[in-house]
Parts: structure tokens; C-alpha cells; sequence
């Protein structure tokens, strides 16, 4: 410990130190300050450390400062040094806190206490008389009244309580954008290196690829297959996203098959929406308007849902929510639920109105890396109400299990 | 262990000094005693790069940037180096004496230095389209520094797209005018940073597309973190992971010391008795390390080339672009020093040694820290207390003595919390300056200070770990001045976006509309982090000084912030140098994804013109 304010000493280039009784917790010697201030002073020139003339004036002595002109030169004044207990009328230990209830009192507002800084008024060298040490932690602040309490009686003498205004800059700091390398190497030179800036620093477009879902569905009746695929290109808030499903049975027609291409724009942290066109391509001849969201929502559940309206003023609506449930960093369980809507029947897509269908499926992969995933599952799906009945007219089982196997890639 | 005074009026034993370093030279340069510019052709032929670094000094200094191969450790990657090594030469420099630094671009695209902590003319400020128009391919450029005003350990690089990423940059350190006040028989660069066999453009990429892309440390069914199921849903409806503690992590990066991976053995030697500084830098793109000489204790003596009154501990944690000079009295025959990153994915390792190739016990990765309440904005939740989700501004009760309970990382970090009804974006609490839009997931509740914050993971290690509340100038500050203003700058992101700015607004946004100072203003700087990450905030071509209730003038000076995630970190500056200035984070993925700015220090009112290059 010696040794350590001995370097301390060593290491201090200006009496601030003798003065600094902030460090109240070191045992070193206060006094007499100007003396030993001027001899630390001149050691440290003659080590070629810079001590400025004057240094040793006294910047912070409280006592002399109170007994003059309290009001004199305290623009620099370093209150972190202050040490109360030794100012000249202010007398902490007179002063009465202990009949401070701080809980007695109600709401306290912290909002007005923003630039209060407690720790340069020292209270660590404060002396409480009569007081054991306060146990904060045990104390409701939540209801306390700093503001029903009088500083005003307390005399601070030349402490600046008022905080440093919040504010725009002043008329010196001009205005305009920053052009000063202009004046250096002229606005032509800079021009080019100042869009690359801007591009690069916030400005980037992104190309997105992923089939989420590629796979051979195995199940009774005939074997088929399944493509779900997005992407994107663009920006951080304004994206052109397309889509594209189709699903059908090896050696038939495409059962269905669609394409959307639409305008996606940011509308919160973790939703876009989304407006475009949806091509259908498989059975009657069909476009769609497309208007929709997608996006995280609580929980990690990403969501896709969208409303459309076709050529033939038929509504419809889908719903599809995926959850990745994490069992390593490379094993992840995915279930997965669609959900298809539709306002009116429409007899030559085997729609009914209402609830249409319902799809439920749970998928396990594995991550060989991020962008690349085998998976197995399984997805159970139902058809509902008077679609329900189209299947059945039609022949089809409205209720079809499928067992997967496929592969989630993006790149 | 025995303490001998660090500060001391001997001057440092030249003649050792020297020996010293060029042990570590020809260490270093494994045996090529050529300095790498000399050599010369092979740099522009693509040959492969080296590790480590060689030294160049002088009035005239000159670099060249290249490209080429590099391998550490069995993985290839392409490298940007400068004069062939990676990380590029040590630049000695000379407190009061000018340099001259022509740097020529060997490669297809344009290129750039920028001269990291160091005090120049805005135009030698080496950002292009703020300082200069940058270094066409095959151009030289001078960079002509007049008299240096200041000493310590420093850095240099690319300030060009993702170079920086590459391999463009190296260690600079600029011996002071006067005596030394640090006094060591050994003087060594440990300069810090991270390999990926990947194209900075790619991992971008990932960034922007798969959340968590690069954490193989997430929350799983069979992980043995202390999350409760309840802490875990939290977690989910917040949208948030709670061990997102670094973007790009050991998945992906090999950490370097002094170019070198850890199995390649980077030494440092030494005789038992002396006394070794080493000036860690930070030169990584996206790694925060926590920097430890297991069963050594060690001084902190500087910070960002600044000298600290020495602060003895056992453990530091290192933003980005940090530097800091510790003194080590290593004993035994050798010390491993373990550079471990925030996520604790992966180190980087040295080892003081007493001979060549002694070596002692690597220690195993630690556990993987989780973000806690604090990271979320909520500081308040030990004890007792209880401010009603207020905004408390700049009251720090830690400060106070009050002596509470350190906050966070419990064995149950979330424990007795109760988050229902909690909203995590309540944009009320923003200040008009900041933009509110997707680009911002969060907003902190309660942004403390955090300045007295170990930083992530470090709250509950067995021993002393350097905070900023420890740093002390050594020498007085000039300028004691009570700030004239005060201004809030949020820093603002969006996980799953891959958003990042400042006030919610990309440098896209405002790339017209700088921060501006009078010169000569003295204004007093919050930064308010509404983000779980924590963000190393540089600002270019000035010192400013951490209101950490250090007494006024010996408030530290630092170029380079950490701002704690859900917290705040609080400067004064005196705008004493004219000119535009890079102001950004110094994650280098972040700056490129909008977290950056440019602030404009208006020139002196009785300024004359700057005159025009090639004018007399």
C-alpha cells in the first residue's frame, strides 16, 4: 500500500492532488498543500512533465474561496474536489438530516433530477453526525420527494447546481452540410468518394434466395412433391419480395402452382407489408391482388399472411405461421400451420366458403451450415366444411397425410 | 507480488529497450531481416502474405497496400496487407516531430489509412468522403503530418469499405518528447484482431439475412445456460437472444495476436525480474476480448495512448479500437496471456516466455455470458428499490458509495423479474432528436450509467477487473471548462434487420446534416445505448474525456467509448480541431450498416482560409 501512494505521488503533476479530497479513502497526508504542491510542482518540470505556471494557485480551495467573493471565477471550478466538511459556512454536521423522513415522502419525480450529479458533490466526505451510514438499498426512492426537499436553506455556496442546458448547437457552429475537404481538395475530387460513403455506410442492397421448403411427399394414393420458395431484393425498409408454392403428385398435373411478385415495405422492427400481384398457374385462369404482412411475431413465430382478390372477385386468405425450436445449434424442430380462408364458395377450385383448409406439419433439420438443411416431417392436412364436401364429390380424401423429406436452403 | 513504482523519473534503459525490441523484430519477422517495403517486388506479385509485423520509422515513411494469400492456422483466406505482413508494419513515430507518410495502392479498387487516435489536419485524417477522396488504385498518396502533439499507443487502418477486415492494419506507437513515464525493461505491441477465411462482403451478407447467422451458442432444448423456462419465453416474445453478445464470433474468426493464431505461438520473452509493457490494441473488425495473464496481476498504466495513473488488475475488457498499456512482472518461466473473446467463442493467445519456446497452460474457454435486465435498459432491479421505470438521467447511485449490490448475472440472471406489461419500444421515452421507425427494436427504460461496468460476462469473475470508473488521467487536462451544452445521441439498431445508426437515423439519412460544434465548444456528450449490444463509439480527430467522476482534470481522454447495452457513457469535449470528422461505431459490420456520422468543427472565427493544396 506504501508503495502504491508513493506512485501515486510520483504520478501526479499538479497539487490538484494534495487538494483532491475526493480520495478520502487513501491515507494520504493533506496538509499543508501549497508547500508540497510547489515542491511536486518542480520535481515534475525537472522530469520534463509540463506543470503550467500557476498551477499551484489555489483553483480549489473551498475554504479561502468561501470567505471571499463566493460568486468569483466558479466557471472552472472543479466540484468533485470540494470537500464540504471543511467549507466555511456550510456545516453539514449542524445540519440536520437526520430528521429527514426520506419515506415519508410521496413520488418522488426523477425525471426533474436528470443532470444532478450526486457523485461530484462528495458525499463521501461528508460528515453525518448522529447518523449510522444509510442503507440505500433498503430505501424506496420510488417515494421519495426531492423536490418538497429545501436546498435552497442548504448553503452550497458556490456549488453550480444548474444543469448544463440541453440545446442546439450555437450560430458558430454554422450550418450547411460537411464540405469542409471541399476547401482542400476541391468538390470535384470529393464528390465521388462521397457517394461511395453514403452508399456504403447504411446504403447496401440485399438479394435473398430461400426455398423453404423443397421436398417429396410421401403419402397413400400416389406420391407428390412440394416447392415453397422466397426471396427478396433491396434495402432495409423497401424490399421487391416473390413468392412462389406449387404442389402436385408425380406423373399428373401440378395440382397448384402460384407466383406473387410484390412491393414489401418496413412498417415496425419486425413487419413488412406487402402488395403485389399473384399469378396462379395452375387451373382456371386467375391474377390476384395480393395485400398482406409478413414479419416476426412475439415468441419468434414468423408469419406470412395475405389476403387476395382474384380476377373473378373471389376473396380468399392464407395464413402460414412457422416456429424454429432449437434442440442443438444444428438440430432444429420446426412445426409449421397454414391456414386458408375464403369468403364465398368457389366450386371449380373445390372451395368452400369460410375455413377452407388447414395445414399442420412438424419438420426436424439439421443445419450442415446455416444456409443448407435436410429435414423429415410430417404435415397432416384437412380440408373443412363445404370444401370438405367438393373433395368428397370429387372422389379425393379430405384428409391427407403426408410424410417429407426435403431441404431448406437460401443463399 | 512485489510492487515497484511503474512512474519513475529514470529515464527507460535505451540500450535494453532496444535489444528488446529487435528480439521481438526478428521474433516476429521470423527471421527476415529485410523490412518488408525493401523487399518490395513480392508485395505487388500477390505472394503470400506473413504474419506479424516489421518496424518503420524516420521523417519519410513508406507503405504500400497490397493484396495475397494468407493462412493461419490451415485456413486460407485473401488478405489486404500493407508492405506484406499482416497486421502491417509498426509505425515509430516522435512526439514534436513531423512525418511524412507516402502510401501507395497496389490494389484494383481505391484504399485508404486512417491514423487511429492520432491529432492531425482533418484532410491527413485519412476518411474517404469526409477527410480526402481516398487513394485511387495505383495512386501514392502523401499523408504530411505536421509535429506530433502527443505520445502513447496507437493504431492505423483501412477506412475503406471492408479492408479493414482483411488484414489493412498495424500498430503505431509515438515515443513521447520528454521522458518516459512508464518505465519497463520491455516494451511490446500485443495487437489484437480476427482471421475469417470469409469475404468481408459475405459475412455483411450473412449479417443481413440470418439472425444469429454466426452464434453457434444459442439457447437450445439441451444448453446448460441458467435461463428458467420463463426466462426463456421472455426472451422469445421480446424477439430477442439472450446470448447475443457478439454479431461475428469464433464460428467464423480465428483470433490473432500479432497476425499470429493461437496454436502458432506468438512470444513475448523476457528475463525474470523485468518489468514488460505491453501496448494491446484492438485491431479487430467486430471482437470485444477480455484480456487476462492467469495468476498475474497487472497494471493498467494506459488508455487509447493516454497515461493513466497505474490501476492494478487482473482482468480488462477491450472494445474495438481500444488500446491500453499494461506493465506486467511476469515470474516463472512462462505466462500465458489469454485474449478471450466477449462471447468466449474462441482466443487468441501469446505467451511471455522466459526462453524461446517455453510455454505455460492455456486455460479452457469460460462459459458463454447471457445478456441480463441491465442490457435491457432495466438497472434497477436489486434491492429494494424501485423508481418506477423513471428516467433517472445522470444519477448513479453506484457512484454515490451506496454501496449496492453489483447488478446483472446472478446464477439466475432474470431472477425476480417480473416482465409482464414491460414494453421494451416505448419511443416515448426518445427524445425528439431520435427518428422513430423499424430501424429501432428497443428503447432502454432506465439508461443508466454504465461507465463503472466491467462489461459483459465480467460482473462476477473472482477478481479485479478494470472499469472506466478506475481510470484516472496522469496528467492534468488543459481545458477545465463546465460544458456550455449539454446533447443526447442515441444509439439505435435493429437485430433482425441488421439496422444500426445513431438517433434512428442511417448515415444514408444524414449524411448533409452533421453534429456541429463552435470551435472551441465545450459540450458535455451522452451516449444512450437503446440497444442490447455494446458499441465502441469513435470519434475521430480529438480526445475526449469520460465523465466517470474522475475529478475534473483528471478525467481520462479517450478517442474510443464502450457504451453498455440498455446504458449510457457520458464525455466532455472541447472541439479544438477544425474540420469534418468520422464519428461512428467501431463494429465494423455496424458502421457499415448506417452507424456513422460525420461531425463538423467549425473553424476558428478569425481563421483565414485554409489554403488549397499546391498553393504557397
Amino acid at each position: 500500500m506504501r508503495l502504491i501512494v508513493a506512485m501515486f505521488l510520483a504520478g501526479t503533476a499538479t497539487p490538484a492532488f494534495a487538494q483532491d479530497h475526493s480520495g478520502h479513502a487513501m491515507p494520504a497526508p493533506q496538509a499543508p498543500a501549497q508547500t508540497e504542491c510547489e515542491k511536486e510542482a518542480a520535481r515534475h518540470r525537472a522530469m520534463g512533465h509540463p506543470v503550467p505556471e500557476g498551477a499551484c494557485a489555489p483553483t480549489a480551495q473551498p475554504g479561502e474561496i468561501a470567505s471571499a467573493d463566493p460568486h468569483q471565477g466558479h466557471s472552472g471550478m472543479d466540484h468533485s474536489q470540494m470537500n464540504h466538511s471543511q467549507m466555511e459556512g456550510m456545516d453539514h454536521s449542524t445540519m440536520d438530516h437526520s430528521g429527514m423522513d426520506h419515506s415519508q415522502m410521496p413520488a418522488m419525480d426523477d425525471s426533474t433530477m436528470e443532470n444532478m450529479d450526486h457523485e461530484a458533490m462528495g458525499h463521501e466526505g461528508m460528515q453525518w453526525s448522529g447518523q449510522p451510514p444509510m442503507n440505500h438499498q433498503s430505501m424506496d426512492h420510488g417515494m421519495m420527494d426531492h423536490g418538497t426537499m429545501d436546498h435552497g436553506t442548504m448553503d452550497h455556496g458556490a456549488m453550480d447546481m444548474t444543469p448544463i442546458p440541453q440545446g442546439p448547437p450555437p450560430a458558430a457552429a454554422g450550418s450547411g452540410p460537411p464540405r469542409a475537404a471541399d476547401a482542400i481538395w476541391g468538390a470535384d475530387a470529393m464528390r465521388a468518394s462521397r457517394d461511395a460513403l453514403r452508399a456504403e455506410n447504411g446504403g447496401m442492397n440485399v438479394f435473398w434466395f430461400q426455398g423453404d421448403r423443397a421436398e417429396y411427399r410421401a403419402r397413400e394414393g400416389g406420391d407428390g412433391y412440394l416447392w415453397d420458395v422466397q426471396g427478396y431484393y433491396g434495402g432495409d425498409l423497401d424490399k421487391f419480395w416473390f413468392k412462389s408454392e406449387g404442389e402436385g403428385t408425380f406423373g399428373e398435373k401440378p395440382e397448384s402452382a402460384e407466383i406473387q411478385g410484390l412491393w414489401s415495405h418496413a412498417i415496425g422492427p419486425w413487419w413488412d407489408l406487402q402488395a403485389g400481384v399473384r399469378q396462379d398457374l395452375t387451373g382456371p385462369e386467375r391474377t390476384h391482388a395480393v395485400l398482406g404482412v409478413q414479419g416476426l411475431a412475439p415468441y419468434m413465430f414468423e408469419v406470412d399472411a395475405a389476403a387476395f382478390l382474384s380476377t373473378k372477385g373471389d376473396l380468399t386468405a392464407r395464413v402460414e405461421a412457422e416456429l424454429d425450436q432449437r434442440i442443438t445449434q444444428r438440430l432444429i424442430l420446426q412445426p409449421r400451420a397454414e391456414v386458408n380462408l375464403s369468403a364465398q364458395d368457389i366450386p371449380e377450385l373445390g372451395v368452400g366458403a369460410g375455413l377452407d383448409s388447414v395445414e399442420l406439419g412438424l419438420r426436424l433439420r439439421y443445419e450442415f451450415v446455416r444456409e443448407f438443411a435436410p429435414y423429415v416431417g410430417i404435415e397432416q392436412e384437412w380440408k373443412v366444411g363445404q370444401s370438405a364436401d367438393y373433395a368428397h364429390l370429387a372422389g379425393e380424401d379430405p384428409s391427407v397425410t403426408n410424410y417429407v423429406v426435403g431441404v431448406r436452403f437460401w443463399f | 507480488m512485489s510492487i515497484l513504482p511503474l512512474i519513475d523519473d529514470v529515464a527507460i534503459n535505451r540500450r535494453k529497450f532496444l535489444t528488446a525490441s529487435a528480439g521481438a523484430a526478428s521474433l516476429l519477422a521470423l527471421g527476415q531481416t529485410a523490412p518488408a517495403w525493401a523487399r518490395g517486388a513480392d508485395l505487388h506479385g500477390g505472394g503470400p502474405i506473413r504474419p506479424g509485423f516489421d518496424e518503420v520509422s524516420g521523417r519519410d515513411i513508406a507503405l504500400t497496400i497490397g493484396e495475397g494469400p494468407r493462412v493461419v492456422q490451415g485456413r486460407r483466406g485473401h488478405a489486404i496487407a500493407v508492405n506484406g505482413s499482416v497486421p502491417g508494419p509498426l509505425i515509430r513515430l516522435k512526439e514534436g516531430q513531423p512525418v511524412r507518410l507516402a502510401v501507395t495502392n497496389t490494389l484494383h479498387e481505391d484504399s485508404s489509412i486512417h491514423w487511429h487516435g492520432l491529432l492531425l489536419p482533418f484532410q491527413y485524417d485519412g476518411v474517404p468522403g469526409v477527410s480526402f477522396p481516398g487513394i485511387k488504385p495505383g495512386e501514392t498518396f502523401v499523408y504530411d503530418i505536421p509535429a506530433l502533439r502527443q505520445s502513447g499507443t496507437y493504431w492505423w487502418h483501412s477506412h475503406s469499405g471492408l479492408q479493414e477486415q482483411a488484414g489493412h492494419y498495424g500498430p503505431i506507437v509515438v515515443e513521447p518528447a520528454g521522458t518516459v513515464p512508464v518505465q519497463a525493461d520491455r516494451d511490446y505491441v500485443l495487437l489484437l484482431s480476427d482471421f475469417t477465411p470469409l469475404h468481408p462482403h459475405t459475412i455483411m451478407d450473412k449479417l443481413k439475412k440470418g439472425e444469429g447467422y454466426f452464434n453457434y451458442q444459442q439457447n437450445t432444448w439441451t444448453d446448460d445456460y441458467p435461463l428458467s423456462g420463463e426466462d426463456r419465453r421472455m426472451w422469445a416474445r421480446m424477439r430477442m437472444m439472450a446470448t447475443d453478445i457478439l454479431d461475428v464470433t469464433g464460428s467464423t474468426y480465428t483470433y490473432l495476436a500479432n497476425g499470429r493464431g493461437p496454436e502458432e505461438g506468438l512470444e513475448f520473452l523476457f528475463n525474470p525480474g523485468e518489468r514488460v509493457r505491453l501496448r494491446v490494441i484492438n485491431g479487430s473488425a467486430m471482437t470485444f476480448f477480455n484480456v487476462r495473464i492467469p495468476g498475474v496481476k497487472f497494471w493498467v498504466v494506459g488508455a487509447d495512448g493516454q497515461n493513466v495513473r497505474p490501476v492494478e488488475v487482473e482482468e480488462f475488457q477491450i472494445g474495438t479500437a481500444e488500446t491500453y498499456d499494461i506493465v506486467v512482472e511476469p515470474t516463472g518461466e512462462a505466462r500465458t496471456i489469454v485474449a478471450e473473446s466477449m462471447d468466449r467463442s474462441g482466443m487468441a493467445v501469446a505467451t511471455l516466455a522466459s526462453r524461446p519456446g517455453a510455454r505455460a497452460a492455456v486455460p479452457p474457454l469460460r462459459d458463454p455470458p447471457l445478456l441480463t435486465m441491465a442490457d435491457m435498459g432495466m438497472n434497477h432491479g436489486s434491492g429494494g428499490m424501485d423508481h418506477g421505470g423513471g428516467e433517472i438521467g445522470g444519477m448513479d447511485h453506484s457512484a454515490m458509495g451506496h454501496d449496492m449490490p453489483s447488478q446483472g448475472a446472478s446464477a439466475d440472471p432474470m431472477a425476480g423479474m417480473d416482465m409482464s406489461g414491460m414494453d421494451m419500444r416505448d419511443t416515448s421515452l426518445l427524445p425528439p432528436s431520435v427518428e422513430v421507425g423499424p430501424g429501432i427494436d428497443m428503447v432502454s427504460m432506465n439508461p443508466v450509467d454504465r461507465m463503472g461496468d466491467p462489461g459483459l460476462g465480467l460482473d462476477n469473475v473472482p477478481h479485479k477487473v478494470l472499469t472506466y470508473k478506475d481510470l484516472v488521467a496522469l496528467e492534468p487536462n488543459d481545458d477545465l471548462r463546465r460544458p456550455t451544452r449539454q446533447m443526447e445521441i442515441h444509439l439505435t439498431g435493429n437485430m433482425e434487420r441488421y439496422m444500426w445508426s445513431f438517433d434512428g437515423k442511417k448515415f444514408t439519412a444524414v449524411s448533409d446534416d452533421p453534429i456541429r460544434f463552435a470551435y472551441n465548444e465545450r459540450v458535455r456528450v451522452k451516449l444512450v445505448n437503446d440497444t442490447m449490444m455494446a458499441h465502441p463509439i469513435h470519434l475521430h480527430g480529438h480526445f475526449f474525456e469520460l465523465v466517470n467522476g474522475a475529478p475534473a482534470d483528471r478525467q481520462p481522454q479517450k478517442h474510443t467509448v464502450i457504451v453498455q447495452p440498455g446504458g449510457s457513457a457520458t464525455f466532455d469535449l472541447t472541439a479544438d480541431e477544425q474540420g469534418d470528422w468520422a464519428f461512428h461505431c467501431h463494429l465494423l459490420y455496424h458502421m457499415h450498416s448506417g452507424m456513422f456520422q460525420i461531425v463538423t468543427v467549425a473553424q476558428p472565427p478569425s481563421a483565414p482560409d485554409v489554403k488549397r493544396v499546391g498553393e504557397d
